[in-house]
């Protein structure tokens, strides 16, 4: 009894110390965003990386996220007579929840491992201590561009995720099922408030930065060797994604 | 520590005079566990200034956390690191980073940055760290890539180089800004023995011609003491043996002349 | 040439990004940027019962403004209108809250009048309706019948 008492005590002080930790690491990483000198070309190439990269799995997603909407949407409302509704349903999931969270979802498993890979060749490479040793900061030179890229870029694209999601709903739910043109985008724009668009750029903005801060952290902190950077990997994908969608939750409640 | 006068066999140049002064490095008892071993225990060390000192001793003896430990990568439990009196295990992040700069540095596997060409990770520090210009950074940055002979290979990118080109190109970066005092981490390992003796050729020749204080790490016994003024043997994070080479290679310590010697049997078993 | 490339596809990713988000904000979620051209009016309801800030203010069926905000006063409700610029509202227009189909959306409906006077911005449409209590209704008709 005694002992599993001290499992849990030093397991429960393992997680806090690691948290503290995280804590440091993204105040450093964010600290150093104020501190010169500024370099914009390192920030161009990340959003590049991970926003423009990302461009083609996003659309792609989106696409058949707004598709599939359309169709059980539509299925659905029809028992009610208000395929009318379909315009503001489509749009409504999108920009509320899915487009944040899917569009976070996908770039965390397409650039977010990414990052973390990258990082964790360069800690075993001895890159970063090498970066140390010529009196650079790592964190501002690796980490910060990264951040900021990943807050920059998600927004965007689950922007554009919305958009080519609503697409999608209008071509099945429009052009595939019959649904009136007028209808589907007027009944979109009497239901979908300023709110509704604000809430979801909110939540979009904090998985950019979660997705970032969770990555390279996993990333700068990996075990030896090859394995270690694998393992690093899917420690990130995992915990960043349950993040996503832990903190959706509370965001939404939050915000709503 | 006395300093013999010293003839370089290979290059055949003679050792530069001895420098005033106390040492440029000095390890005061110090000690460091990491993953529950003690990795350091209770070292204390001078580094001569404006010479060229070799560490020696068995894999996982403490060597690269020694040498870390001489440019504040990794601060000690206990103990001082001290760089001319100033002791950088107590620096607040800022100044050690001040303090750096004095420093250049050769990792193991070169640790080039990847996504750079090789003119980009020689011109690294200088563009991060200095006011230089563009063309001074250029100028100063072809004539260290001269310097180990890779002018044409300027373009290339890290992974497009064997490795005893990456060793010559990381040693163009850690010498880029002039430091005073250069750490080597295991320069020449997994290299063949021809490019082995030109890259130890090369860190003397610069040497003769900087007159920098250098710390290499080595397994390339016996073949660096003829490169090396002092050597110091590193076993069990125990400084075991320190001196001019010719002192050390007369050591008695039965350990000494075991490791030297590379016999199987002796103080140390390993199977 | 490569660094020029990675900029400008970068320069291009952030526009189609800005453009998505300002469909998105101000087509559908109908963000004012600069406040638009809108003129502030009053009306006082006996119920402003199920209107909500944010529906629209309609003349013969057309949009042409929405419901700002919806305060107490008197024990009244005085509902505060933003009226598309250009559009004169006379003296004696009638406010009246109305439903969308049975169970729809509230949304308040202005009749125009034939005064000569208009109101200025900030004044006060007098004449209002109030919405139509369904259930009150219902009650009163079985309630009615059952006598």
């Amino acid at each position: 009894m005694a002992a599993l008492a001290e499992t849990i005590g030093k397991r429960a002080l393992e997680a806090i110390h690691r948290m503290g930790r995280m804590t440091v690491f993204l105040y450093r990483s964010a600290a150093a965003l104020f501190i010169p000198p500024y370099r914009v070309r390192r920030i161009v190439k990340q959003v590049h990386f991970i926003g423009v990269k990302s461009l083609f799995v996003i659309v792609l997603t989106a696409a058949f996220t707004g598709m599939v909407l359309g169709l059980q949407g539509y299925y659905t409302l029809r028992k009610f007579g208000s395929e009318g509704l379909l315009g503001s349903a489509v749009a409504l999931s999108l920009i509320r929840e899915l487009g944040p969270v899917l569009s976070a979802l996908m770039v965390t498993g397409r650039a977010g491992s990414a990052l973390t890979a990258e990082i964790g060749i360069m800690r075993i490479g001895e890159q970063i201590d090498s970066l140390e040793s010529m009196g650079i900061d790592p964190v501002k030179f690796i980490v910060t561009p990264r951040l900021l890229g990943a807050v920059v870029s998600v927004p965007l694209l689950t922007a554009i995720f919305d958009v080519v999601g609503i697409l999608g709903g209008y071509l099945v739910g429009v052009k595939l099922l019959g649904v009136n043109a007028g209808v589907f985008f007027g009944q979109m724009e009497a239901s979908v408030e300023w709110k509704d668009v604000a809430n979801g750029f909110v939540k979009s903005l904090i998985f950019g930065l979660i997705i970032a801060w969770v990555c390279t952290f996993k990333g700068y902190f990996t075990g030896r060797g090859a394995e270690g950077v694998s393992q690093s990997t899917t420690s990130a994908v995992v915990l960043s994604s349950v993040l996503i969608l832990v903190s959706d939750y509370f965001l939404t409640s939050v915000l709503l | 520590m006395s300093d013999t006068s010293w003839v370089c066999e290979p290059c055949g140049l003679e050792a530069l005079p001895a420098p005033e002064g106390k040492p440029a490095i000095r390890l005061v008892d110090v000690e460091k566990t990491l993953d529950g071993k003690k990795v350091l225990d209770g070292v204390t060390l001078d580094i001569p200034r404006q010479r060229i000192t070799a560490i020696i001793g068995l894999s996982g003896a403490g060597k690269s956390v020694m040498l870390k430990h001489m440019i504040g990568l990794i601060r000690p439990e206990r103990g001082q690191v001290l760089i001319d009196g100033v002791d950088i295990s107590r620096l607040s992040r800022g100044e050690l980073y001040k303090a750096r700069r004095r420093f250049g540095m050769l990792f193991q596997g070169g640790a080039l940055f990847d996504s750079l060409t090789v003119f980009e990770n020689v011109a690294f520090p200088l563009q991060e760290k200095t006011e230089m210009g563009e063309g001074e950074i250029r100028k100063r940055v072809l004539a260290r890539l001269a310097q180990v002979g890779l002018e044409e290979a300027q373009g290339k990118f890290p992974d497009e180089l064997s490795g005893g080109m990456v060793r010559r190109v990381a040693f163009a970066r850690a010498m880029v800004t002039d430091p005073e005092i250069i750490l080597f981490d295991e320069p020449t390992t997994g290299l063949d023995p021809i490019i082995r003796n030109s890259i130890l050729n090369l860190i003397c020749h610069t040497y003769h011609q900087h007159g920098f204080t250098m710390v290499m790490i080595s397994h390339d016994i016996p073949e660096i003491f003829q490169w090396s003024h002092y050597v110091v043997v590193l076993h069990d994070g125990k400084v075991v043996e320190a001196g001019p080479t010719a002192e050390v290679v007369r050591s008695v310590n039965p350990f000494v002349q075991q490791i030297i010697r590379g016999d199987i049997t002796g103080p140390v078993h390993l199977m | 040439m490569k660094r020029l490339n990675i900029e400008t596809v970068v320069g291009l990713f952030v526009l189609l990004g800005i453009a998505c988000l300002a469909w998105l904000s101000v087509k559908l979620g109908k963000l004012e940027i600069v406040g638009g051209d809108y003129v502030p009016v009053h009306a006082e309801f006996a119920s402003a019962s199920g209107l909500k800030p944010g529906v629209s203010v309609e003349i013969a069926g057309v949009d042409v403004g929405k419901v700002e905000s919806i305060t107490l006063r008197n024990y009244k409700a005085d509902v505060l209108m933003k009226i598309r610029g250009g559009i004169d509202l006379q003296e004696d227009t009638i406010a009246s809250i109305r439903t969308r189909g049975l169970i729809g959306d509230k949304f308040v409906n202005l009749s125009p009048g034939a005064s000569d006077r208009l109101i200025p911005p900030g004044g006060k449409i007098r004449e209002t309706e109030s919405a139509v209590d369904l259930e009150a209704l219902i009650g009163e008709f079985i309630h009615g019948s059952a006598k």
